[in-house]
């Protein structure tokens, strides 16, 4: 069983998020909380609940809440994106600490973010090198959220838009499209003259023939309710 | 029962700080006549009563005297003053342990009610609520006690944890003496103990489990109403089932949207359940269930639900007119249109909300509708107000700092939770613009929308992509579900609208006709001809 093995690697891990299970409402296991927070930051590993967990018990006893970990948890949170984690975690964190300046930088991120204004975002994080780069894996999840944004909205898009929106450029944008052509079924087109056009891999929402009808699909509960009257 | 509809009372004053002095005022002029020692006739009477048909098990008795008697009681002799003293009937009731503990929980309730509680009656109100859970916790409890009932001690519960953190928020105002019982008792009331009852109700009760087996056929207990026809107690399954419900409201009362929702996904709100068989237990979850959802940015599970239960109260409240939680059944189906109005207008799915709710919704909000979609100041300020007017009482769960100047904090919760909905409006405001002009096309360059929306084409792409990204929801298994009313895709610099098809369920309405038609063929079948 996989799971058994990773008791053994991993016990801190697991025993984390079981705590959380067996213990949402006991502060006892706010420290081993913190240190899983450091250990998702330094294995790239992601637990929403975890966290929440965490800030529940901050939001209870502010005394004991410690501002790093709560920024960690915001930088995974944004990490996260498109989910909505990151204003999830702001429900809990008393407006007097979003005012602190570290926050209010990821606040401004997380806006960017938000409201697909890539460009913005990457020269924001840019001046803020020392807040990000804390956390490895912070680019590429970024670039991946991009990527699913794009997916949505784009069936072909232009060179120049990807290159803006995960910010790659030249040669390492050249990798990075052989990557996802080998890869991820992307194709590369020639555009009408103006440089090059990347064909996105299909989904229902870029190729809306693609979706599903739902109208005639009945669940089989609502039909288990006349079954009495069949039989 | 008088709980719920007391619940918001505060609320029909807003934040407004006029509300403390009010009840503090009242509460110290409880009438100075009251003898807690004198037990008129028909209170004896009640209690004998209560007391014997509760030992008999007799549910239906029980639920009559707990639901009228009590009411005409109170109505009749405790208009403003509390109802006597445990100490005054319990030798009529053989001391019994458990019924006292029972009859001080209706004496705080109709307290909370009527009249307004001192600070040490919270704090006793409390003492009697961890006596009680204990003892149901301990499995020592034998008696069946009607569904409203536990109902309503869940309710009250959370109620009066919610009504202690906004009492302890207001600092100003408060006496040395106060301030000494509160910190002496800073145990009354916590976060955590409030938690962690409900959560061994839910535990003990093993109604999680409960629930699964029913699913596999293994067990009863939706089919039975929750209670158990073998005779066993329901009292602390029950309990345990509604504590789920308490759980996501505590959590929605935080902030803690997601935390809460978990909590209630034991229930299958899709169905008919023991929640909605007591009519304040079915209000409090949807308004819940949907207002977590609504911060979530899933409007359409929000819209789904506050549609169903709308139409629910619309043709059932001519029922509840006369029941004592009439008032509050109209405050919280107000309070849904207006979250209702607020996701329609952040999604404009109006083909998801019934004829009957729809025309309702115009009339109240039509106007204000209109306005919010033009994102101006104005339209922020109508946000801003149905946000207020309809949001939960959200609570800081903790004691202020003793040792510094004492202010009064008790509404930093409810601020900060209506900063961040506004800021996600914001984020939303050029997207009704996209909408409109999507509407009309079937495809548009970019350039061109760019040139309408008087925006620069890069701009627009932004713009473009915040819609797709503000529509498209990701649930927690990871999967995209899309909440888009009006749907595109682009080719380059060529946006073209994906027209949206209303998918009809026929399949829905043909079982439901052959339900229809199954239950008029056997009031046929009944029918004997002379």
């Amino acid at each position: 069983m996989g799971r058994e093995r990773d008791v053994v690697q991993q016990p801190l891990a697991l025993t984390a998020e079981e705590l959380v299970a067996v213990n949402p409402y006991n502060p006892d296991i706010l420290h081993e909380l913190e240190n899983y927070v450091n250990d998702q930051v330094s294995s790239q590993k992601y637990s929403l609940d975890a966290n929440l967990c965490l800030l529940r018990f901050y939001q209870f006893e502010p005394e004991r809440m410690s501002t790093q970990i709560v920024a960690r948890i915001l930088i995974k949170a944004l990490m996260a994106m498109p989910a909505p984690d990151f204003s999830l975690c702001l429900f809990l964190i008393p407006e007097r600490v979003q005012m602190e300046d570290q926050f209010k930088t990821l606040i401004v991120l997380s806006h960017y973010l938000e409201t697909g204004r890539f460009r913005q975002f990457w020269d924001e994080a840019a001046k803020n090198r020392h807040i990000v780069e804390a956390v490895p894996g912070f680019e590429q999840a970024i670039q991946a959220y991009a990527v699913h944004v794009l997916s949505l909205t784009y069936q072909k898009v232009p060179r120049s838009v990807l290159a803006e929106a995960i910010n790659i450029e030249g040669l390492s944008l050249d990798k990075f499209l052989e990557h996802q052509v080998a890869n991820s079924g992307w194709i590369l087109e020639k555009g009408h003259g103006r440089g090059q056009l990347i064909a996105l891999p299909q989904n229902e929402f870029n190729h809306p023939e693609l979706k599903k009808s739902t109208g005639d699909a009945i669940p089989l509960e609502h039909v288990t309710r006349i079954f009495p009257i069949l039989g | 029962m008088a709980s719920y509809d007391y619940d918001y009372d505060d609320a029909q004053v807003g934040y407004d700080e006029s509300s403390a002095t009010n009840r503090s005022s009242s509460a110290a002029g409880q009438d100075l006549r009251y003898d807690p020692n004198f037990v008129p006739d028909s209170v004896k009477s009640f209690v004998v009563h209560l007391y014997r048909y509760i030992r008999e098990k007799n549910v239906y008795e029980i639920h009559q005297m707990y639901e009228s008697s009590f009411q005409t009681l109170s109505e009749r002799l405790f208009k403003d003053t509390p109802w006597p003293s445990v100490d005054a009937v319990a030798h009529y009731v053989d001391n019994d342990h458990v019924f006292c503990l029972l009859y001080r929980e209706m004496w705080f309730r109709h307290l909370y009610a009527r009249l307004s509680p001192t600070l040490k009656q919270r704090i006793d109100s409390w003492d009697n609520y961890c006596s009680l859970f204990q003892v149901v916790l301990h499995g020592v409890v034998n008696m069946q006690l009607p569904n409203q009932w536990l109902w309503d001690m869940v309710d009250e519960f959370v109620y009066q944890f919610q009504s202690f953190c906004q009492y302890r928020a207001k600092m100003k105002n408060k006496t040395e003496q106060e301030i000494a019982l509160l910190r002496q008792y800073d145990q009354a009331w916590n976060v955590y103990g409030v938690l962690n009852f409900l959560e061994a109700l839910v535990e003990k009760s093993m109604i999680i489990q409960i629930l699964e087996h029913e699913k596999e056929g293994l067990e009863q207990f939706t089919a039975t109403d929750g209670y158990d026809y073998k005779g066993g107690s329901n009292v602390l399954k029950v309990l345990g089932y509604f504590s789920m419900v308490g759980l996501l409201r505590v959590h929605c009362l935080l902030g803690d949207y997601s935390t809460g929702l978990k909590r209630l996904l034991p229930i299958d709100i899709s169905q008919q359940g023991v929640y909605t068989i007591v009519i304040g237990s079915h209000i409090t979850t949807i308004y819940h269930y949907g207002f977590a959802n609504l911060m979530l940015r899933r409007y359409v599970d929000a819209i789904r639900e506050f549609n169903k239960i709308l139409l629910y109260i619309y043709k059932t409240k001519q029922y509840h007119q006369k029941s004592p939680q009439y008032e509050q059944i109209l405050k919280k189906n107000e309070q849904m249109y207006a979250l209702l109005a607020i996701c329609l207008s952040l999604c404009p799915q109006v083909k998801l909300v019934e004829e009957t709710v729809n025309s309702q919704l115009r009339e109240k909000y039509g106007e204000k509708m209109i306005r919010m979609q033009r994102y101006d100041d104005e339209a922020f300020a109508i946000y801003d107000e149905l946000f207020s007017y309809a949001c939960p009482k959200f609570i800081t769960p903790t004691a202020p700092n003793f040792d510094e100047p004492l202010v009064n904090y008790n509404q930093d919760a409810y601020r900060l939770q209506l900063k961040l909905f506004l800021y996600e409006v914001k984020q939303q405001q050029l997207l009704s613009g996209v909408r409109t002009f999507l509407k009309v096309y079937s495809t548009i360059s970019l350039g061109k929308l760019a040139n309408y929306m008087e925006v620069d084409e890069s701009t627009l792409r932004t713009i473009l992509m915040t819609y797709k990204h503000k529509t498209h929801a990701v649930d927690s298994d990871g999967k995209v579900i899309s909440n888009a009313d009006v749907d595109f895709y682009i080719d380059d610099d060529i946006i073209v609208v994906v027209e949206s098809k209303p998918t009809k369920q026929y399949g829905d309405y043909f079982l439901r006709q052959i339900v229809k038609l199954e239950g008029v063929i056997n009031d046929m079948d009944r029918i004997k001809l002379e």
